[in-house]
């Protein structure tokens, strides 16, 4: 690993100072520290969030989860709270790689991250959440702008992530065997403004199938997207899955977490 | 250079090191406790797995900076007064391990599983041991020994 400089930052305004287009900011560091590892990342500065005290935590109002972004995997499966509200969100903390990783990422690197085939931006879609950072509320739906690409700004940093509580909610997903990452992943939920069908693993960037979540919102059941084509065009293939069968997958998912809510 | 105070298996320890130093290079070079080993060093096998204020995490994936103030523990400070640690005694007992080269971290993320659940099923402890991989024993006997000093501790 090429060697940097490591600031630990006491409050948001100092790690927002401390950045530049060659820094980095340091969460649980379960990506950032393997990609600078074999070569594939490098920065001038590391700067750690995770002595910033406000930045964690997990707070439950009448219809909300607002979850502080250097919360942890394992936090989030094991909260009494957030089991409660929203078992589904949990229960996707609880799949993401193993024990040692649910104890040191965080929900902030996750979706700061984006990575194509993560759990978390997933709910954020599903969910309506609302990503809290120290310059303004960014939208779900518009902060997931493609591979690896967020909306987030140098300097800006996100502080929470705020989800909606549904009626109902599930997530499916067929784990790859080596990583746990999502070869897909659905997650399904009934929220106040209709039903969304977020889909990760499939494609480039997570996304919400429009056919899917409108037909769903009209019948709740899994036989209501029976005649829906997905079409394979723009779904990765590799040597786990080809674009026909992720496609199959994110429908015969959508009906199993129907099925399951 | 970065100057850090770590609790290591009881003992105080400062040093000053080189920003980037992982927590496996600080414990097996700096400080010559060459019992956390490093398989993949890719966050992938947990040989490297220690416990940092209580918790499993894999130390080839941590700075050792990130860490500043933390009590670690590796498996040189399980065993006390020369008496093995009930985990490390099962797996002796019931051949949980071949070549070994797995076994300081597969001894390390079960005690950390038995913390938090303290009669676990084989699917559990299976489940658990989803990020630490063995290449001779089958898992078969790793399994029988968690369940053993389950039932011991």
């Amino acid at each position: 690993m090429k060697t940097f400089n490591y600031h630990s930052a006491k409050d948001v305004k100092e790690a927002s100072k401390l950045s530049s287009s060659k820094s980095a900011f340091l969460a649980g560091g379960m990506t950032t520290l393997p990609s600078m590892k074999l070569g594939l990342a490098s920065y001038n500065d590391l700067i750690n969030l995770k002595n910033i005290k406000n930045l964690s935590g997990i707070k439950v109002s009448g219809k909300t989860i607002k979850i502080g972004s250097t919360t942890k995997h394992a936090e989030v499966s094991q909260s009494k709270e957030v089991k409660k509200a929203i078992p589904s969100l949990a229960a996707l903390a609880e799949g993401i790689g193993d024990p040692q990783v649910r104890n040191r990422g965080t929900i902030g690197g996750s979706i700061a991250n984006n990575d194509p085939a993560a759990d978390y931006p997933s709910a954020c879609i599903a969910l309506n959440a609302v990503i809290h950072t120290n310059e303004r509320k960014i939208e779900a739906e518009k902060f997931f702008k493609g591979m690896f690409e967020t909306a987030l700004k140098t300097g800006e940093i996100i502080e929470a992530v705020e989800f909606e509580i549904p009626k109902k909610s599930n997530y499916q997903k067929y784990p790859n065997p080596a990583s746990r990452y999502a070869i897909v992943g659905v997650y399904v939920a009934e929220c106040k403004s209709g039903v969304n069908v977020a889909v990760t693993g499939a494609k480039s960037c997570v996304y919400n199938d429009k056919n899917l979540s409108s037909a769903l919102s009209k019948n709740f059941s899994s036989s209501a997207i029976d005649g829906i084509e997905i079409s394979s065009s723009g779904m990765n293939s590799d040597i786990h899955a080809s674009a026909e069968y992720r496609a199959n997958m994110v429908k015969v998912f959508t009906k199993k977490a129907v099925e399951a809510c | 250079m970065i100057k850090i105070e770590l609790e290591v298996n009881g003992k105080k320890i400062q040093k000053e090191i080189p920003d980037h130093t992982l927590l496996s290079t600080f414990l097996r070079e700096h400080i010559n406790l060459t019992g956390t080993h490093v398989g993949c060093d890719t966050s992938q096998c947990g040989a490297c797995v220690v416990h940092v204020d209580g918790k499993s995490l894999k130390s080839c994936t941590a700075l050792a900076a990130d860490l500043n103030g933390s009590k670690v523990t590796t498996i040189e400070g399980l065993a006390s007064n020369g008496k093995l640690h009930p985990m490390q005694e099962a797996f002796k007992k019931l051949h949980g391990l071949q070549c070994g080269f797995c076994t300081p971290g597969m001894v390390m993320s079960v005690i950390d599983l038995l913390k938090q659940n303290k009669n676990p099923s084989d699917k559990e402890i299976r489940d658990w041991l989803e990020g630490n991989i063995c290449r001779c024993t089958g898992y078969q006997n790793i399994v029988a020994a968690v369940k053993e000093a389950a039932a011991k501790m």
